[in-house]
Order: structure tokens, then C-alpha cells, then sequence
């Protein structure tokens, strides 16, 4: 029975492999753009424009509103349509076609971001204004404050708060398998339709998540220690 | 006791401020003042809390934008414009940043980098805000820690120092930009009593080679020991200012009387 685990010709191996690797670049490139969204999202609900607070926090409410699944069958159904009229507004008049890794990006990083959004702007909100302000004194530009102590510091208050974003937003990878991308669920899926064994295949899958989430988490917690360097005596 | 060397009048104005007027909604915090601090003087602010003496401060380099007045610096005014809710904000941030450059400051809590070494803390601005390479900043800031006498602590983080040393670390971190002025917002005031001789040994010592310097202090006997000139506010408006020994051994006014008999009593 093992066997259908292996690498060899009637193994599933490879195809595990491959899903697991695709399961992780939709992960990463998701949370990457969660928090580029997030860092937009955050500067928005603490700028003093009531019209970027308003679209913040009709982004927040709405993403975390609804379920995750529904998000990716929008996505899915409507953000084609969506990028040709974006593209038509550009002077570009021909049909976008998103394909399904680009969506499973989309959809997962809309729902990252939307939780980074609130980790980030409590982590600016948590920087002591002395610091800001001793940086002023110096006269750093506003650019050079927020690269080289706004950032720095806000990621330091964020780092625990975006270990648990990461961790959601590698499980709601899971969710993509909808719109038939081949990462670990979907392979996992079809693995144990075409086997009859379910059990151990998703029992593989659970193994397989249980890893990555596992190593990422070491990973962050190291990062946490880097990042607090002066906050815990050495 | 030595005493600051009176400074001639005709010294140029380092820092001059004209009628300065400041609100924070309803409170009127500065009502109308004007101080010119001349090269090499050392004016200490005394008065009581809310009498505006840290405002004034913290207007001179923009930390606090005045509702009107002018700010000259060493006889630059910068140029301030209104917005059309009425509130006053610099004409050019870039005139600001540049203008800073030339003032240090340090803060009552101390307000270093908590995430960069006192090393890196010290020759922050000047490598990244006045371009100085890196090898020459770094050899300057190992000069000015040895001065405040923390070369040691040089790769420590801040919150592995004392409140005393943190504060010698901060006034390094503020003449690393060898500013024109220095200004101090009650520097001692943070400190555990045991540790404030030690940052008050060290602005002496600015005080003596010459640095032009405004302090806002709570500290009676070190205003007289360090000023030139000192100028007790009271309400947001200058109630008195001269020499030391004028000001605050036999002052004109009955509110400065007042004040000093409640903080030099029991005063070391």
C-alpha cells in the first residue's frame, strides 16, 4: 500500500512533490502581496483621510465578513471580468484572462491582507512617538523615518501577530483546490479518488501541512528573537 | 561655584524667536514670546509645569508648529504658511529637515533607537541624513562616547543601560550632527536621583567649551552654576529674564520669588 507513496510508476511521490511545492509559491506569493495590501491597508486606517479610513474598513469588514471559500469562487467567477475592464480602462482592448494561480494569489493574499492590515496598524500604533520624534529632531525625511525606524520597529510589534497570518494563509492555500490548481489538496483529491484509498491520503496531507507549518514556525520565531534584539536583555 | 561668562551683545543671534504664539485647542500654551539666544550662551528655562518653557523649546525646531511668530536660526526664519482649516504648517519640510540638521535636541526620556546599538544609535543621522562615510562617522562617535565616558556600552543595546547612561548616550547621538545649538528638554528629569550628576557633569562640560545651548531645567543650582542668562516663564509669557545671580538671587518679580522659594528649599 505504500508503494502508491513512492516515487516509482504507480507511486503518487511526484505528484505530492509537485503539490506540495505549489502549495508553498501560491503560500508565499500570497502573504507577500497580504502584506503589501496589509501595509496599504494599515497606512489607511491611520492616515487622517476619512475617505481611505471609510475604504479600509469596508476592505476589512468585507474580506473578513464572508467566508474564504466565497472569496475564491468571486475571484474565480468575477476577477477575469474585472482585470478586462481594468485592463479597458488602460486602452488595453482585449479579454484578461487570469489563470489559476494568479487567482489562488489573489483570493488568499485579499484575505491575508485584510487580517495584516489590522496586525500592522496595531504594531505602527504600538511604536513609541519619542522615536519618531527623536528621528525628526535629527531632520530624517519622512521617507528615511519610516525605512529606518518605523519599519524596523513596526515589525517587530508585528512578527508574532504575522506568524499566525502566515500560518491561516498557508492553510487557506487548501481553499484553491477549488478551481482545480494542482496544489497538495487538489493532488491529494485526486490521489485518493483514483486510488480509493482517502485515508491515506489525506492523512499524507495532513502530514505534509503539519511539516510546513512546523518549519515556518521555527523560522518565525527566529526571526523573532533577531527582531528584538534591545528589547530582551541579552 | 564658577559662573557662565557674561556674552556680548553684539555676538550673533543663534537662535532668535519673535512673538511666538502657540495653542493646543482652547489652552493657549505661548502667549506672545520672544528670546534671542546669542553664540556661545547657555539660557536656561525655568518655570513652573505649563508655564510653556518645554513649548518653546520644541517650537524652536518645529516639533511644535507656532500658530504665529517667527523662528530665526542663525538668521534663517523659516518660512511657515497656513492651511485653509487655519492651522500653521512649515512652507517647506525640506527648509525644516535642513534646519534641524542644526539643532541637536535630547528628550527628557531619552528616546533612543531601541532596535540599533549606542554605536549605531550615534551615527545614524550623520551617515544617513548628512551623507558623512561611515568609517568617519563611526570613528567621531567612539570620540564623542568616550567624552560622555560610555565607550563601553558602544555595541550595547539601549535598554542594557542606565537612565544616566542612556541620556550621555543620547547627548553623543545629538553631537554627532556638531550642531550649531543644543537644545535639552528637562534631561534629568527621568533619572533616579543618583544618576543625575553624572548627565549634568557632562552638559556642564558643554557648557564650558562654549556651545551655545537652551535647557529647560528643574534643576536651580545647576541653571545658575551652567547660564549665561535665564528666563522664568510663567503662563506662556516671559515673566523675568537676566543674569543668574539676578534672576534668581534677587528677582523683580514676586512669582519668581515665589517659585524659588518653593524649589530652592531643600534643594542640594
Amino acid at each position: 500500500m505504500l508503494e502508491l507513496l513512492s516515487f516509482g510508476p504507480n507511486g503518487w511521490g511526484g505528484q505530492l512533490l509537485m503539490g506540495t511545492a505549489m502549495t508553498v509559491a501560491v503560500a508565499v506569493s500570497a502573504f507577500a502581496f497580504g502584506i503589501l495590501v496589509g501595509s496599504l491597508g494599515a497606512s489607511a486606517k491611520l492616515s487622517h483621510s476619512l475617505a481611505l479610513n471609510v475604504v479600509a474598513d469596508v476592505y476589512t469588514t468585507i474580506v473578513r465578513g464572508i467566508p474564504e471559500l466565497l472569496v475564491i469562487y468571486l475571484l474565480f467567477f468575477g476577477g477575469s471580468g474585472v482585470a478586462t475592464s481594468i485592463a479597458a480602462a488602460f486602452g488595453y482592448d482585449g479579454r484578461v484572462d487570469l489563470n489559476a494561480f494568479t487567482i489562488g494569489v489573489l483570493a488568499v493574499g485579499l484575505i491575508s491582507g485584510a487580517y495584516s492590515t489590522e496586525v500592522i496598524r496595531g504594531a505602527v500604533q504600538s511604536v513609541p512617538f519619542g522615536q519618531i520624534e527623536a528621528a525628526r529632531a535629527c531632520g530624517m525625511s519622512r521617507w528615511l523615518i519610516l525605512r529606518r525606524v518605523l519599519v524596523p520597529q513596526t515589525l517587530r510589534f508585528a512578527l508574532p501577530g504575522l506568524g499566525n497570518v502566515w500560518q491561516l494563509t498557508l492553510k487557506d492555500t487548501a481553499l484553491v483546490s477549488v478551481t482545480a490548481l494542482a496544489e497538495l489538496m487538489r493532488i491529494t483529491h485526486l490521489a485518493a479518488g483514483a486510488t480509493r484509498q482517502p485515508f491515506l491520503f489525506y492523512s499524507t496531507a495532513a502530514v505534509l501541512y503539519l511539516m510546513l507549518t512546523t518549519i515556518s514556525t521555527a523560522f518565525f520565531n527566529r526571526a523573532e528573537i533577531s527582531a528584538n534584539r534591545g528589547v530582551r536583555r541579552a | 561655584m564658577h559662573r557662565h561668562p557674561p556674552v556680548s551683545d553684539s555676538a550673533p543671534a543663534a537662535v532668535a524667536v519673535e512673538d511666538l504664539h502657540k495653542r493646543f485647542g482652547e489652552l493657549e500654551v505661548l502667549k506672545g514670546v520672544s528670546l534671542t539666544a546669542r553664540e556661545g550662551d547657555v539660557i536656561t528655562l525655568i518655570g513652573s509645569s505649563g508655564s510653556g518653557k518645554s513649548t518653546l523649546l520644541r517650537c524652536i525646531n518645529m516639533l511644535e508648529i507656532p500658530d504665529d511668530g517667527r523662528v530665526v536660526i542663525g538668521g534663517e526664519a523659516i518660512a511657515l504658511k497656513k492651511t485653509r482649516g487655519g492651522a500653521s504648517i512649515p512652507a517647506d519640510s525640506r527648509q525644516v529637515e535642513r534646519i534641524r540638521t542644526r539643532l541637536g535636541m535630547v528628550f527628557q526620556s531619552f528616546n533612543l533607537w531601541t532596535h540599533m546599538t549606542i554605536l549605531q544609535n550615534v551615527i545614524e543621522a550623520p551617515v544617513h541624513v548628512l551623507g558623512v562615510p561611515k568609517a568617519e562617522a563611526i570613528d567621531r562617535a567612539r570620540m564623542l562616547l568616550d567624552k560622555v565616558g560610555i565607550l563601553a556600552k558602544a555595541d550595547s543595546y539601549p535598554v542594557q543601560l542606565s537612565g544616566g547612561q542612556q541620556q550621555r548616550a543620547a547627548i553623543a547621538r545629538a553631537l554627532a550632527m556638531q550642531p550649531k545649538v543644543m537644545l535639552f528638554d528637562e534631561p534629568t528629569s527621568a533619572l533616579d536621583p543618583e544618576l543625575v550628576g553624572e548627565v549634568l557633569r557632562v552638559i556642564r562640560q558643554l557648557a564650558d567649551e562654549g556651545n551655545t545651548m537652551i535647557l529647560v531645567t528643574h534643576e536651580m543650582g545647576f541653571a545658575r552654576e551652567v547660564a549665561s542668562k535665564v528666563v522664568f516663564l510663567h503662563q506662556g509669557r516671559i515673566e523675568e529674564e537676566g543674569s543668574p545671580d539676578k534672576v534668581l538671587t534677587n528677582p523683580d518679580s514676586d512669582r519668581v520669588r515665589q517659585f524659588l522659594s518653593r524649589h530652592l528649599s531643600g534643594a542640594a
